[in-house]
């Protein structure tokens, strides 16, 4: 059964009909060709897909693409402006939070949520809150230090 | 700019690579869609041990989408996937090497073992059409245990392994550890299990393969570390292609430590397939697969016992270990328990004797091979613990025993083979112990058991031999390949440099780490210099990234094709000089006449050669472009201390790291951002296996019981604190950068460092002896039993 779609995807708006049982992250991947969101494990734990739908952190293997029609999605490709890395991203970067790079664009949208919600998160925060998003080469360390020192840049 | 401030050796240089990661720029194997291409689905075995009667695909094949189905009696001329370490047994006969087939040839002998191969139109189609297919399963008993396998009357695995053994091996003077053993004052024995272990790099192993009509020729994407040697061992050994018409590249890949070092069934039977179907084959992991079907770790059984003098001098080390190898030969299969863990044995001591037996054993479960670490976290472990428990027995100090039997003079030659070329173990060890104040544990200690908790320190002092490795000893050893590498640096016309380097990155940092070294070497910004890796196509050759040999081997080769760079732009530069060559000096980027003020810049010499208007045309070719091998001379040998503080709830058996410090040697470093990064990494896997990991089988069944993670407890941010590493440096003596190598120290380290922690704590309350993962229901179930 094909559906409609109706949304925003990076600030742009996106229509398309998809079959019904379309994963958001599958119609991210296959339909709009954003391969920055990925999939890691299919069941919901790893976190490698999550997105930003209306800000919040999702995963987007968990939900369908139809459940997000009207919404507004912001995907790891729509953060850097005209080339300029967001707070976040630039953190990771001067931190050394990523290293295969696989778990990063997860990593990242996750941390952004984390912060909206605890801008002064400490680092028992930031480990807890980082539960869902797995990350088998960094040993998480520099990722806590990137998402402090992310979190500082966004407060301004 | 200075040039000096273009030599960036030495210094945190942030990462190259990272803008295209932060962005979702990285192009990985899942992200490759050519035009036209079909997706692969295989159905796998449910059964651990069962002979396949029958399987008829007609109606799979008459299922909407189906391009094609594929079982083992269709790959007619197809080989079994080979191994490249031959063992030879202490019988002098070879290891058993029984098939392993592409796909199942009349029996599966593992979960997961894949039995066809379905193309179609979308992934869904694939799968829906592998429901259809009808499998007539004969189930038979299995047996997942490598100590149950080798008992008489185990179910049999492969008719050519009598018993289920694929060999026994020996390293050392058994002679005189026996009569060592003999005259000790003290032994101290172990029995060990090493935790089977499932390597969980987060992105899936996937692959991509076309195949073109016009050159007869295939293309193979695939999650690969080591691209070279998947070509080579499919295309001669496996498919008889020539290499000549198969490219391997492998993009951007998201983590292996280990699992994707090895040649798969899965892009095998893609590759055969392509040109079958005649469009591209695309096929990604699903995580369940990924569990199932990955080559796995460790499986040790050990039986470990130590011989000391009065003083706590060792005087030998004797070893039995039986090594699961699941139930084919995975790629190096052979080699990880013997060859990389008995020749460490010897850890940072001075042990005179040590004799180590090796039995491997064939196992209804996916193979196991390499990971991180690979055989030497089992030594490390081996000789850690038995060092804990001797030293804990006779009452010496944990960091006295380890001082008074410390290598100090160099080169040493161990009994099991290695000859260390340099170290220096007390400096980590104190500078270790320094960060890791232990002066102030007493007093953390009595204030933990205010609180009713359980305190304990652990250390652990490992080496690691890396940077594999002299090819002419792997090759008395039983390797079936070199293990050299190749770089190759290609001036362009305007100056900036393309290195082609035959190591691979997936996640390591090469193209930061390498440029670093290119442009200080050659006085060059380090935004000039391009490394690229990870394809055939384009790169001469390479062994690929394994065993933390990438700079200390591959670094090497680059360094070794600078040298012919700069040895012909000085043959240039005397020309354009009008000097004598022997008289040109280059430095800080410029080729000077030694003594004078008179130069000639880096991209001068490289226009030059390029546009070779005026140039010594009768004497030397134009163009800036020289290729090396390098075939390194010995093993490197990184070693370090790793201490760690646990406290222990006896109400819960849970086990919280309060610290964890490690000072390593890893020789000399370009970028110690990334070395450390490399450290944080292993160590939360050698945390993951000492607390968390365990791969578990069904003992009767032989039903993966940890194929999720919901059942597989991979370390997430929360399990683990934040950790203090430093480094102390002895340079390695045999190439030119100094480096020992950094990947795998962590993994090596903490393992044995967090275990001796643990059992530290729990002496107090009569625990003795526990093995990994030290869970909270095994710690407090410990505590339980010591009450009794």
């Amino acid at each position: 059964m094909s559906v409609s779609l109706s949304l925003t995807v990076n600030d742009e708006a996106v229509n398309a009909q998809v079959d019904a049982r379309t994963l958001l992250v599958d119609f991210i991947r296959n339909n709009l060709a954003l391969t920055g969101t990925h999939v890691g494990c299919d069941t919901g734990q790893c976190g490698a897909c999550t997105v930003l739908v209306d800000g919040n952190a999702v995963k987007a293997c968990t939900i369908l693409a139809v459940q997000a029609n009207g919404s507004k999605i912001t995907t790891i490709e729509g953060l850097a402006k005209n080339g300029e890395l967001h707070p976040m991203q630039a953190a990771f970067k001067d931190c050394h939070g990523l290293q295969c790079g696989f778990c990063t664009p997860g990593m990242v949208l996750s941390a952004i949520d984390l912060v909206q919600r605890h801008p002064d998160a400490d680092e028992a925060t930031i480990r807890a809150e980082l539960e869902g998003n797995l990350c088998r080469c960094t040993g998480y360390q520099n990722i806590v230090k990137a998402i402090a020192q992310g979190a500082a840049a966004m407060r301004g | 700019m200075g040039n000096s401030e273009l030599n960036t050796v030495g210094q945190s240089v942030r990462r190259k690579e990272d803008y295209r990661f932060l962005t979702g720029c990285g192009q990985y194997t899942d992200d490759v869609n050519p035009p036209h291409h079909t997706h692969a689905y295989f159905l796998r075995s449910p059964h651990a041990h069962a002979n396949i009667r029958r399987i008829d695909t007609a109606k799979a094949k008459a299922a909407p989408g189906v391009v094609a189905v594929y079982t083992g009696a269709d790959l007619t001329g197809v080989n079994g996937l080979p191994c490249g370490w031959l063992i030879t047994g202490t019988d002098g006969q070879p290891m058993k090497e029984p098939p392993h087939p592409v796909l199942a040839q009349g029996k599966v002998r593992y979960v997961g073992d894949g039995l066809a191969m379905v193309i179609a139109e979308t992934p869904a189609q694939a799968k829906d059409a592998a429901e259809l297919i009808d499998v007539d399963y004969d189930a038979v008993p299995a047996v997942v245990n490598p100590v149950e396998a080798l008992k008489a009357g185990a179910p049999q695995i492969h008719d050519g392994a009598p018993g289920n053994k694929c060999y026994t091996w020996a390293l050392g003077d058994k002679a005189a550890v026996d009569a060592a053993f003999a005259k000790a004052a003290h032994v101290t024995q172990l029995d060990i299990v090493n935790n089977r272990l499932i390597p969980n790099a987060i992105e899936p192993r996937a692959a991509v393969a076309s195949y073109s009509r016009a050159d007869d020729g295939y293309t193979l994407y695939v999650t690969s570390q080591n691209p070279h040697v998947e070509r080579l061992l499919m295309t001669a050994f496996v498919l008889g292609l020539p290499e000549t018409k198969v490219r391997v590249i492998a993009p951007d890949v998201g983590g292996g430590f280990g699992s994707k070092i090895y040649l798969y069934p899965e892009e095998t039977a893609m590759v055969w397939a392509s040109k079958r179907v005649n469009r591209p084959i695309k096929w990604t992991a699903e995580r369940s697969e990924s569990f199932l079907a990955d080559a796995h770790g460790r499986d040790h059984v050990t039986h470990a016992e130590l011989a000391l003098d009065p003083d706590g001098k060792f005087l030998a080390m004797r070893v039995h270990t039986t090594a699961a190898m699941g139930a084919y030969l995975s790629t190096f299969a052979s080699c990880i328990p013997t060859i990389l863990y008995a020749t460490l044995l010897a850890g940072q001591y001075t042990t005179p004797a040590i004799y180590c037996e090796v039995t491997a054993a064939f196992t209804n479960t996916a193979p196991v091979d390499a990971y991180r670490g690979a055989g030497r976290p089992e030594a490390t472990y081996v000789v850690e613990r038995l060092v804990h428990a001797a030293a804990s027995e006779m009452g010496i100090a944990q960091d006295e025993i380890r001082r008074r039997n410390f290598i100090r003079e160099f080169p040493y030659q161990t009994p099991v083979a290695l000859l260390y070329d340099t170290g220096g173990y007390d400096a980590c060890l104190d500078e270790a112990m320094r960060i890791a104040d232990v002066q102030g544990f007493a007093a953390r200690k009595a204030e933990a058991a205010k609180r009713g908790k359980l305190r304990g320190l652990g250390y652990a002092a490992y080496i690691e031999a890396c940077g594999l490795a002299p090819s002419n000893i792997a090759g008395t050893l039983g390797a079936r390949a070199g293990l050299y590498e190749v770089g190759q640096v290609r001036v362009n016309p305007t100056g900036g440099v393309t290195v082609f380097t035959g190591s691979h990155s997936h996640g390591q940092g090469h193209e930061t780490t390498f440029s670093q070294v290119v442009a200080s070497r050659l006085g060059i910004p380090i935004e000039n210099v391009e490394i690229v890796h990870g394809d055939t196509g384009r790169i001469p050759f390479g062994m690929g990234t394994y065993g933390s040999r990438s700079l200390a081997v591959g670094g090497t080769a680059i360094i070794k094709a600078l040298d012919k760079v700069v040895a012909k732009g000085k043959k240039i530069a005397a020309h354009l000089l009008e000097a004598a060559e022997a008289d040109i000096e280059f430095k800080d980027g410029k080729f000077t006449v030694a003594g004078t003020d008179r130069s000639k810049a880096f991209g001068e010499v490289a226009l030059a050669a390029y546009v070779p208007h005026n140039y010594p045309l009768d004497k030397l070719e134009p163009g800036l472009d020289e290729t090396a091998f390098y075939d390194p001379t010995n093993f490197t040998f990184p070693a370090g201390t790793h201490i760690c503080e646990v406290e222990i709830d006896p109400d819960t058996g849970k086990v919280a790291i309060v610290n964890f410090s490690a000072c390593d040697d890893f020789g000399n470093i370009i970028n110690p951002m990334i070395v450390e990064g490399q450290v944080h990494g292993g160590v939360v896997q050698g945390i993951g296996q000492a607390l968390l990991e365990q791969c578990v089988y069904d003992q009767e069944s032989g039903q993966l019981l940890t194929g999720s993670y919901m059942d597989y407890a991979l370390p997430r941010a929360d399990d683990v604190p934040s950790f203090k590493v430093t480094t102390k440096v002895t340079p390695c003596t045999h190439n030119p950068l100094g480096a020992k190598g950094c990947g795998e120290a962590g993994a090596i380290g903490a393992p044995a460092a967090l275990m001796n922690a643990v059992h530290d704590a729990l002496s107090a309350a009569g625990v003795t002896y526990l093995d990994m993962p030290a869970t909270p229901h095994r710690v407090w179930s410990a505590l339980q039993a010591a009450k009794h």
